[in-house]
């Protein structure tokens, strides 16, 4: 079992790529392809203009963050300030607070919701009742349906102050109300809560698509040596998932600068209060454009986290290219 | 499952093997349980009366159910309603041009006598790896494509994604290259090929990508918070969000102050409201999560 190349399959095959093009006459042959293949390069096109409009003609845009942004001159005409805009951001603290967030509740993330999708995936494959296995496993693959916004609704329906669910239990335990909304030190836990509840079940299916890909002859052969299905789950399942689990948790490493904005600024919103435990990157860029209008910082913010994960990748890359080379990206 | 080992085997189960079952039984069970428990409360709170609410807090068993919310929301069903409209135009509209401009391209990219194959694959999954960021992006959507305040600037945005184009190439690699060839030796170009032999076999990752994009669509609030302005072209999750929001800043000036309610069902309303924005999903769910399990599974791990 092993991962597929999801990019491309197909460099390998040299057979059939177009990949030995030579550079002096790549455009005569280019050329001509287009006037022999010219359907296909119709059909094509729409993705790539796409792809050219909303990647290609923002990525030289990143400039901004370079600039003291003024709309009426545009992002080429504004004066250029050099690394000020980041300057700033360090002094205050601000990138180093976001970073440090962003990192942190990414690695939590990473370990929470791998293991306990392991965990869930192998007791899931181990129950035998067909119908108990099937309707639990819509179930836990529900919430990742829901947007975002409802689970920010969820978080209103528990916390809120007045009237939430958790207060009227506490009240009607004869305790006082729990601020929530005004308390930033519980948050980190009810932000992983839902973390794991949004996540676990699409996580859970990777893995339980593992566990089918495994051959049933080992299964066979450990129960022939006597293994019990403890051991079999043990010796078999667990180092065929170690794989997969290393590869997916390594793919998440690479991410590790990119937050969950919808969770975040869903569950906390604007709500500043909470900001000094629960700001990533990915608020504060949205925040500093859509709230204060503060060009300069949003994207002096989005450029270090583009140019970073951007390395992040490349590296975690190299690393898979090394253990794995099937499995590497490109 | 491939495992008729387990249950084949008449063996009697050993104690362990009882322990371990009962173990797998109750952890999977709780934890199907908490991923449903979110719903039963926000659907048994929209159902709650207005005064129980504000005196006890919201509850999974009323004491008192009530459908008050609901006709309150059907008496004044304009911004509802026009939120519905503005959620179905997007997604129709977004997902038809998505899974048209994504399955073309990946046709073209499955065809192994496309030359450029390779390099446009590239050129696409680059632009997973590095992007300008937000604000170039806010900047030429605004200032170029004018799209303040327009329903396309919540369709354009995921329209199109490297993800789907992949998924939906790697679906197809399994039809034989044979089945091109003997279409085009019958004299069929490259657009027949795609309309009468490509899109009967790709049904199903047209329906697992078809999928992803309506319910990206559906529950999109992000690009309307960036970009519309004018309410009555909010789309459902941002109206939701919207309400839920100002009550949060309302709750936090207001803690601990009585808030008289008994006029306007608020609580259970807005309740009712996200029941209303999500039960299309929840209806639709149990036929759809064949093609989204189809398509996970194979943009991942191949056995």
């Amino acid at each position: 079992m092993y991962f597929i190349n999801f990019y491309f399959p197909s460099f390998d095959n040299k057979k059939n790529g177009g990949t030995e093009l030579k550079v002096k006459q790549g455009f005569r042959v280019f050329g001509k392809e287009i006037r022999r293949n010219w359907v296909m390069f119709l059909m094509l096109l729409p993705a790539i203009v796409y792809f050219i409009i909303f990647s290609y003609i923002t990525m030289p845009g990143a400039y901004v963050a370079f600039v003291n942004y003024n709309p009426t001159k545009g992002i080429f005409g504004s004066d250029f300030v050099g690394f000020k805009n980041f300057e700033f951001l360090i002094k205050n603290g601000d990138l180093w607070r976001i970073t440090k967030n962003t990192l942190l509740y990414n690695v939590v993330f990473l370990i929470l919701s791998h293991s306990f999708q392991i965990v869930l995936a192998i007791m899931l494959s181990e129950i035998t009742g067909k119908y108990f296995k099937k309707v639990s496993q819509s179930v836990i693959l529900l919430p990742h349906f829901i947007s975002y916004v409802v689970v920010g609704v969820f978080a209103y329906n528990f916390f809120n102050y007045d009237n939430g669910f958790i207060n009227s239990i506490l009240v009607n335990m004869g305790m006082e109300r729990f601020p929530f909304y005004t308390n930033p030190g519980i948050w980190k836990y009810i932000i992983v809560f839902f973390y794991m509840w949004k996540t676990t079940g699409y996580g859970m299916i990777v893995y339980l698509a593992a566990i089918t890909g495994i051959n049933s002859e080992i299964y066979e052969a450990a129960y022939i040596d006597g293994a019990s299905r403890f051991q079999r789950i043990r010796y078999v399942t667990v180092p065929l998932l170690k794989q997969t689990f290393v590869l997916l948790v390594l793919f998440g490493l690479g991410g590790i600068l990119r937050g969950s904005f919808d969770l975040f600024y869903n569950l906390i919103g604007t709500n500043s209060l909470l900001y000094h435990q629960t700001d990533i990157i990915d608020t504060y860029v949205y925040r500093s454009l859509i709230g204060s209008f503060n060009f300069s910082s949003s994207a002096a913010v989005g450029l270090y986290q583009s140019v970073f994960g951007l390395i992040l990748v490349l590296t975690i890359n190299m690393i898979v290219r090394k253990l794995e080379p099937e499995s590497a990206l490109f | 499952m491939k495992k008729s080992h387990q249950n084949g085997n008449s063996i009697k189960m050993s104690k362990g093997n009882r322990t371990l079952n009962i173990i797998c039984y109750v952890v999977v069970g709780i934890f199907a349980i908490t991923c449903l428990f979110p719903f039963a409360l926000m659907i048994s709170s929209s159902f709650m009366k207005e005064k129980e609410i504000v005196a006890e807090g919201y509850k999974l068993f009323p004491k008192e159910l009530s459908i008050a919310a609901y006709r309150y929301l059907l008496d004044n069903p304009t911004k509802l309603i026009n939120a519905y409209k503005v959620t179905i135009t997007t997604t129709v509209v977004g997902t038809v041009l998505g899974l048209v401009a994504m399955s073309m391209a990946g046709y073209v990219l499955n065809r192994k006598d496309f030359k450029y194959r390779n390099f446009f694959s590239f050129f696409i999954y680059f632009t997973t790896l590095f992007s300008g960021g937000l604000v170039p992006t806010y900047i030429l959507n605004v200032r170029y494509l004018h799209l303040k305040d327009s329903l396309w600037a919540m369709i354009l945005p995921g329209l199109i994604s490297a993800w789907s184009i992949f998924l939906m190439r790697n679906f197809m690699k399994s039809i034989p290259d044979e089945l091109y060839e003997s279409a085009m030796m019958d004299g069929a170009g490259a657009f027949t090929i795609y309309r009468k032999v490509f899109m009967p076999l790709a049904i199903p990752s047209l329906a697992t990508v078809g999928l992803f994009l309506a319910l990206g669509y559906w529950n999109q609030w992000y690009s309307a918070s960036l970009y519309i302005d004018t309410p009555s072209k909010y789309p459902l999750q941002y109206y939701l969000q919207k309400m839920i929001n100002q009550t949060n800043i309302e709750a936090l000036t207001s803690q601990g102050h009585f808030i008289d309610a008994e006029t306007l069902p608020t609580q259970s309303v807005k309740m009712a409201t996200a029941v209303l924005t999500t039960g299309p999903i929840i209806l639709l769910y149990p036929f759809v999560q064949k093609y989204f399990v189809t398509g996970l599974t194979m943009g991942s791990v191949k056995g």
